[in-house]
């Protein structure tokens, strides 16, 4: 039985009492060393949840739980080592001078001793691939490699759940390749939640699940596949689905029985060379 | 802007200078500074001037970039010595210069003076020209660690140093984007009078300083989010240590300062 690690029960949230309701009556939960990825346009709320979840923001009603512990400003540190998160801009969140000093930032505010410091940045730098870059000043970084830092950062404080605040969205399309990769690298690795903000349907379809925001309300979830089935409902909310899925729903109408939602290319070939074996 | 933009004047070496904990050189220079205005003879100004050179040559600096350092002093020097052959009226006339007679204690002391100058812009320039802005940093909020104590914010002041360091190329990059972008649009910095000139800064300043603010914000919850909460508790993995050199080196300037009080006038 899998074990939720990250659960929101009935929250709801506005940033002020005249604003308009960000969030309302969400309930979802997240699994340990799941990836979930929550997609929805802009104002759909989704970057608001990401804030809630290691207590930058603080739900109006509702609770959110994280690792049995409710939310509260008592535990919001422990909640923090424990939920580690990137953001959009690459170059707001780099706090040291180096790469170095940087993935050290989040060690030093947690009291690490400087000895188990040194091998957690070796550490975590190899598992980025960024260990070659230990000495370099942000300016001679691209952005997908500060990105990496940035996971890099996260990844030293060990948490048991890492957020991408829509960490991909001011990177060219080799910055994303980047980190999606990476990202998929570390899930290999090691034992970690992985939650993901985009609003980039290409990103999702790594994902072991996908929450589809909209309006402050949960309007779907299941996996990647599933989603990718809907076509027409996913347009009329503003989202555009990638370019294999549509050429699959095209096939469809056809007239040709593609049976499995296709997420990728390789998954597209497959079907349309079987398509007429009876094996 | 290129990759090897340098903030300071830092000279990477890697001479025993260079090593040495900027603790110890700060502290050196503080009372090099001060044991400077005691010199008054000869002998204790060669003290003085043997240390600082025998510095500069450690480190290997080519000369232009010190040249470079003391550049904008050079006037100052000059004029300080013109002034004191004018002023100063002390000794035997030595000679005249149109009309101006120029006493001999008016050329030592202007000598003296000059070389005064000339010594302190010289070591306070190796400080940054050996160590980097971080290291200096660091430096500072070891050596005002005691002020803790009295209340005085001495890791806020060190960490607030080391971002604006870590965000001048940043904010650099970024004027140069909208100083293209605002000239795209047609205005002009290059030409004109000095008031358009000044008035066409302002269409530069807003937006870097909308941007900043929008950084400072950003930065301000991502190092939440990273378990920021203050000095309190933390670890630190840049670690200063005085070892053999700065001890040697110490015990050396402890010398020449000995010297300095034993050759005075």
């Amino acid at each position: 039985m899998e074990q939720s690690f990250l659960e929101f029960q009935n929250v709801s949230f506005q940033y002020r009492e005249d604003s308009p309701v960000v969030l309302d009556d969400v309930s979802i939960q997240v699994n340990q060393n799941e990836w979930v990825a929550v997609i929805g346009h802009n104002g759909s709320g989704k970057s608001t949840m990401a804030k809630l979840m290691n207590g930058l923001l603080f739900p109006n009603e509702g609770h959110v739980y994280v690792d049995g512990l409710k939310l509260s400003d008592e535990n919001i540190w422990e909640i923090r080592r424990k939920v580690g998160m990137v953001f959009q801009n690459p170059d707001n969140q780099f706090v040291g001078t180096t790469v170095k000093d940087d993935v050290a930032f989040g060690l030093e505010n947690h009291g690490i001793p400087r000895e188990e410091m040194i091998k957690r940045i070796a550490h975590s730098l190899k598992a980025v691939g960024m260990e070659e870059y230990e000495d370099h000043e942000p300016h001679r970084l691209s952005g997908g490699q500060k990105q990496r830092v940035a996971i890099a950062s996260v990844l030293a404080v060990a948490p048991s759940m890492i957020i991408l605040d829509e960490a991909t969205a001011m990177l060219d399309p080799k910055g994303r390749k980047e980190i999606m990769h990476t990202v998929n690298q570390v899930r290999q690795e090691r034992d970690v939640s992985v939650v993901t903000i985009t609003h980039d349907l290409n990103e999702v379809t790594l994902a072991d699940r996908v929450i589809v925001m909209n309006k402050g309300n949960v309007w779907f979830e299941g996996t990647p596949r599933e989603l990718f089935e809907q076509k027409g409902d996913l347009q009329s909310i503003g989202l555009d689905i990638p370019l294999v899925s549509k050429f699959a729903h095209e096939l469809k109408e056809l007239g040709l029985n593609v049976n499995k939602q296709p997420l990728n290319h390789e998954e597209l070939m497959d079907e349309l060379w079987t398509l007429h074996s009876t094996m | 802007m290129n990759s090897s933009m340098v903030i300071g004047q830092y000279v990477p070496g890697d001479s025993p200078v260079h090593h040495m904990d900027p603790r110890a050189k700060i502290t050196i220079i503080f009372f090099f500074v001060i044991v400077v205005f005691f010199a008054n003879s000869v002998a204790s100004y060669g003290a003085l001037a043997l240390f600082a050179l025998l510095s500069v040559g450690v480190t290997k600096i080519p000369p232009r970039f010190i040249a470079k350092g003391l550049k904008p002093v050079w006037f100052l020097i000059i004029f300080t010595f013109i002034l004191h052959l004018v002023v100063t009226k002390e000794g035997n006339v030595l000679f005249s210069v149109l009309g101006f007679d120029v006493y001999s204690g008016a050329l030592i002391q202007g000598v003296a003076i000059s070389l005064r100058f000339f010594l302190l812009i010289l070591i306070t320039s190796l400080l940054t020209l050996t160590t980097t802005p971080i290291a200096i940093t660091d430096a500072i909020e070891s050596i005002l660690h005691p002020l803790k104590r009295i209340k005085f914010p001495v890791h806020e002041l060190a960490l607030m140093m080391s971002i604006s360091l870590r965000f001048i190329p940043t904010l650099m990059q970024e004027t140069e984007k909208i100083s293209k972008a605002q000239a795209s649009r047609g205005v002009d910095f290059r030409t004109g009078p000095i008031k358009e000139r000044l008035k066409a800064i302002v269409p530069l300043l807003v937006p870097l300083f909308v941007s900043a603010f929008k950084r400072a914000e950003e930065l301000a919850m991502a190092m939440e989010a990273r378990g920021y909460q203050g000095g309190e508790g933390r670890t630190k993995l840049r670690e200063l240590a005085l070892r053999k050199i700065d001890y040697m080196v110490l015990v050396l300037f402890t010398f020449v300062i000995i010297a300095v009080f034993l050759t005075r006038a």
